[in-house]
C-alpha cells in the first residue's frame, strides 16, 4: 500500500488537458486506478465520456497504449491483443520484455448494457485483463439516457419523470453479481472518496493473474445536475445510505465488506441530493421511495450475512 | 516440394493459414467457413502449430480482436459468412479505417430471411463499402492462392488495408479438388513475418490508437484512408505476377475465358464461372463467338482494365449472385455499367442486367445458353437494355410500373 505522496510522484499515464467535464469523477478515479499499475499499461477504451474526451486529434491525454474501436466491444478488443502478447511471448518475438498490464474501461453503458458478453466471454476464457467500470448510472456522453446501471425512479431523458410515470421503472443490474458468478478471482466495488479503498482494490485487480473486475461509482455533476466540487461527497453519501456498499468478492463467493457506516443513513438522503431524484420526495411517490429503501436494506443484509466468516472476525 | 492434395476450398484456406504462421486466430464458427477453423484447432491441439487461437463468443467480437491483435503487430485470420459477416459490419468500417491488415475468410451464404443455408453473394456484397479488398474466387486452388495473397498485400506498407477473400459456400468450400500445395519454406519466403509500423506492445513508444476526429480532420482521416485502397490497385497487379513467377499460377484483377474475339460476353464470379466456361465451350462449338470475364477483384474495382477489355464487344451480360431491392441492377452490373459511361458510344456494348443463384438456386448450362440467345436477339432488334432479367425462377418478370 502507498501513501498519497508517493501515488503523487508516479508517472501519470493519464495527464491534464483533457475536455472532461469540470467536477467530473473520471479522472479522480482514473488517477487512482492507473497509479496501482507499476508496469507498463495498454488499455482498450469503449466509446464514451472518457474516450471522447481525452482523444481530440491530434491530441491524447494518455501516456500508455491505448486504442479506442467501438462501443460494446472494448474487451473483445483486448481479447486480440492479449492473445498476440501470449502469442509473441511463446515465440520470444516480443519487442521488449517488459511485463504489461492489460486495462479495459468502460462506462454503465458499455458495460452493463452492450459490453456484457464480451466482458463474459473474457472472463470465461480466463484472460489476464482488468477490467475498470466508471458508473455514471446513465448513457452520459449521449446525453443522459437511461442505461440498465440507472437506479429505479431515476429521471432521465429516456426516462423522464412525467405526470404518470415517476422515472425509471426497473431496478438497475446488479452488475457485480453477475460478474462475480464467473467466478473470477477478484471482483470489487468502490467508489472515489475512498481513496485507499479504490488504489488497493486497483493494485489487487492488477497483481491478480486473470480476469478481475473494478465496479466504481462515478458522480456525474453534468446529468445528476449537482455542484462541480459535490462528486466526492456524493460517492461518500452513495456509501453512508449503503447504496453503493464498498465490497470485494474473490473466486466468486468469498465476500469482504470493506465499509460499513457507522450510521446508516436513510435513502431519501442520497435521493434529496440531486436533481434526477427530487420528484420522489413528492408525497405521491413516497411508496417508490419505500420501495427503494427495502431493496437497498435487502442488499445491504444479504451483503453482511454473505461475509466471509474469517474476514469478520 | 509442392505436393498435390485433393481438398475441399475450406481445407485449401486453413492450408494457406496454417503455412502463413499467423499469431492469433480469432474464431467464430459461421456455417459453411468453420472447418477453414476447426483445421486450425486441430493443427493446434497436435502440436503443428503454435498460433493462438481465441474462441470468440460473437462475430462482432471475433473481428473486434482482430482489430486489437493487428493494432498491436500481429498476423491474425479470422472467418464470417452471411449473418455472422452482417453481424461484424460496424466493425469492418473500424478495421479498414485504422488501417490495419487483417485476413478473413468467407464461405459465401444467403442472408435471411428467409433463412437459407446456401451460396449467394448478398452476404460479401452488404459489405462492398466497408473499405476492404475484397477477392472472389472460383475453386480451392484459387482460395488457396488468394490467401496467401491476401496477407502480402493487406501488410503492404502502402496498403495497409483488410481484405477478404470469399468463395461459394458449400460449392467451393466443400467440393473436393486437385490443389497445389507449395512448400511452406516457399510460402515463408514470399510472405516474410509482418513488420508492423506500430504496435500497441511497444511500451517505448506509446499509441493513441482511435480518437475523435473533429470536423476540422475527420474528412483527411478518410482521403488516406481512399489513397490505402487506391493504392493496392498496383500492389495487387504486382502480388500477383510475383505469385506467378514463383509458384506459376498468375493473377490479376480478373480473368478472360475466350474473350479475345468475343462478340458476346457473360461477367460472373466465383464458381458460377465454372458452370459458364463449360456453357461457352459448347456454344463456341456450335459456332457461336461467346467469351467471359470472371472477376477476381470486386474492391478495388478495376474500371479501367474492364471498361479496356470489354470495349468493342456487342453486348455482355452481367450476372449478380445477389439482389438489392429498388436499385437498377445488382452491385457487379452497376459498376460496369458505370465503368462503361465514358466509352465511345459505337464502341460501348449493350449492357444486361442477370441476378441468378439466390439461396443456393443452381445456375444451369441451359441458362447460359438462353442468356447469350436474349441478348443477341435484343441487340439485333435494337431493343432496349432496360430491365432485369431473373435466371432459373417461377417468376421471370416483376411488376414495375
Ligand atoms: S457528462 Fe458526466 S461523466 Fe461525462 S464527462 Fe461530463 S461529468 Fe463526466
Ligand atoms: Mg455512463
Amino acid at each position: 500500500m502507498i501513501t498519497l505522496k508517493q501515488l503523487a510522484s508516479r508517472e501519470e499515464w493519464f495527464s491534464s488537458g483533457h475536455t472532461l467535464c469540470p467536477g467530473c469523477s473520471i479522472p479522480v478515479i482514473l488517477k487512482l486506478v492507473l497509479g496501482a499499475s507499476r508496469n507498463p499499461l495498454v488499455i482498450s477504451n469503449a466509446t464514451g465520456c472518457l474516450q471522447m474526451g481525452s482523444t481530440l486529434f491530434p491530441h491524447t491525454a494518455w501516456k500508455s497504449n491505448w486504442i479506442h474501436t467501438g462501443y460494446g466491444n472494448a474487451s473483445a478488443t483486448m481479447s486480440g491483443v492479449t492473445a498476440v502478447y501470449r502469442s509473441l511471448k511463446k515465440k520470444g518475438r516480443l519487442m521488449d520484455e517488459k511485463e504489461r498490464k492489460f486495462l479495459v474501461i468502460g462506462g454503465d453503458g458499455s458495460t452493463y448494457d452492450s459490453g456484457i458478453s464480451s466482458i463474459s466471454g473474457y472472463m470465461e476464457r480466463g484472460e489476464d485483463i482488468v477490467y475498470l467500470c466508471y458508473d455514471n448510472q446513465s448513457m452520459a456522453h449521449s446525453g443522459g439516457q437511461a442505461s440498465s446501471a440507472t437506479p429505479v425512479g431515476a429521471s432521465t431523458t429516456t426516462t423522464p419523470a412525467g405526470t404518470v410515470l415517476p422515472g425509471k421503472l426497473q431496478t438497475r443490474k446488479n452488475i457485480t453479481a453477475i460478474i462475480a458468478a464467473h467466478r473470477i478471482p477478484y471482483v470489487a466495488q468502490s467508489a472515489p472518496w475512498n481513496w485507499n479503498d479504490l488504489l488497493r482494490k486497483a493494485e489487487k485487480a492488477f497483481e491478480t493473474k486473470g480476469p478481475a473486475y473494478l465496479n466504481v461509482l462515478s458522480p456525474c455533476p453534468t446529468h445528476w445536475n449537482t455542484d462541480t466540487d459535490k462528486s466526492i461527497e456524493l460517492s461518500r453519501l452513495a456509501a453512508d445510505t449503503c447504496v453503493w456498499p464498498m465490497f470485494e468478492i474473490r473466486g466468486g463467493t468469498k465476500i469482504t465488506v470493506n465499509y460499513k457506516p457507522r450510521h446508516k443513513l436513510p435513502v431519501s438522503e442520497w435521493l434529496k441530493s440531486q436533481d434526477r431524484f427530487r420528484h420522489l420526495l413528492e408525497k405521491e411517490n413516497k411508496w417508490i421511495v419505500d420501495k427503494i429503501q427495502e431493496e437497498i436494506d435487502q442488499n445491504w443484509d444479504f451483503l453482511l450475512s454473505a461475509q466471509n466468516e474469517e474476514e469478520t472476525k | 516440394m509442392r505436393a498435390n492434395k485433393v481438398l475441399d476450398g475450406n481445407t485449401a484456406v486453413s492450408e494457406a493459414v496454417r503455412q502463413l504462421d499467423p499469431d492469433v486466430v480469432m474464431a467464430y464458427p459461421s456455417a459453411p467457413g468453420a472447418p477453414m477453423l476447426e483445421r486450425l484447432a486441430m493443427d493446434i491441439a497436435n502440436g503443428s502449430l503454435d498460433t493462438e487461437l481465441v474462441n470468440m463468443e460473437s462475430p462482432q467480437s471475433a473481428i473486434s480482436g482482430c482489430i486489437g491483435a493487428s493494432a498491436a503487430g500481429g498476423r491474425v485470420f479470422s472467418s464470417a459468412s452471411s449473418q455472422e459477416l452482417a453481424q461484424m459490419h460496424e466493425m469492418l468500417f473500424i478495421a479498414s479505417s485504422l488501417r490495419l491488415p487483417i485476413v478473413i475468410g468467407i464461405a459465401d451464404r444467403a442472408l435471411s430471411a428467409p433463412i437459407n443455408y446456401y451460396a449467394d453473394h448478398s452476404d460479401a456484397m452488404a459489405e462492398r463499402d466497408c473499405g476492404w479488398i475484397q477477392l472472389f474466387c472460383e475453386s480451392p486452388q484459387e482460395a488457396y492462392d488468394n490467401i496467401i495473397q491476401a496477407y502480402k498485400i493487406s501488410e503492404h506498407q502502402d496498403v495497409k488495408t483488410p481484405v477478404m477473400v470469399a468463395m461459394d459456400g458449400w460449392i467451393t468450400s466443400h467440393t473436393m479438388e486437385n490443389v497445389s500445395i507449395e512448400e511452406p519454406s516457399e510460402i515463408t519466403d514470399f510472405m516474410g513475418k509482418r513488420i508492423p509500423t506500430y504496435s500497441l506492445l511497444n511500451s517505448t513508444k506509446p499509441l493513441t490508437i482511435g480518437s475523435f476526429s473533429s470536423p476540422n480532420y475527420y474528412f483527411e482521416h478518410k482521403l488516406n484512408q481512399f489513397q490505402g485502397m487506391e493504392n493496392s490497385r498496383k500492389i495487387i497487379r504486382e502480388v500477383g505476377k510475383e505469385f506467378g513467377d514463383r509458384f506459376g499460377r498468375y493473377y490479376g484483377y480478373f480473368e478472360t475465358y475466350k474473350l479475345d474475339d468475343a462478340e458476346y460476353g457473360i461477367i460472373i464470379m466465383s464458381s458460377a464461372a465454372g458452370t459458364a466456361k463449360e456453357a461457352i465451350d459448347r456454344l463456341r462449338s456450335r459456332g457461336e463467338k461467346v467469351g467471359l470475364l470472371k472477376l477476381r477483384v470486386f474492391r478495388p474495382f478495376p474500371f479501367q482494365e474492364i471498361q479496356e477489355r470489354l470495349l468493342g464487344l456487342k453486348a455482355i451480360a452481367i450476372f449478380d449472385r445477389n439482389i438489392v431491392p429498388g436499385s437498377q441492377g445488382g452491385p457487379l452490373y452497376n459498376e460496369i455499367r458505370s465503368a462503361m459511361y465514358f466509352c465511345e458510344d459505337n464502341l460501348r456494348p449493350k449492357i444486361f442486367p442477370y441476378i441468378f443463384g439466390l439461396g443456393g438456386r443452381e445456375l444451369n448450362l441451359s441458362d447460359i445458353d438462353n442468356t447469350i440467345k436474349e441478348i443477341k436477339e435484343k441487340t439485333e432488334k435494337v431493343e432496349s437494355e432496360n430491365g432485369f432479367h431473373f435466371v432459373n425462377v417461377r417468376y421471370r418478370q416483376v411488376n414495375n410500373e
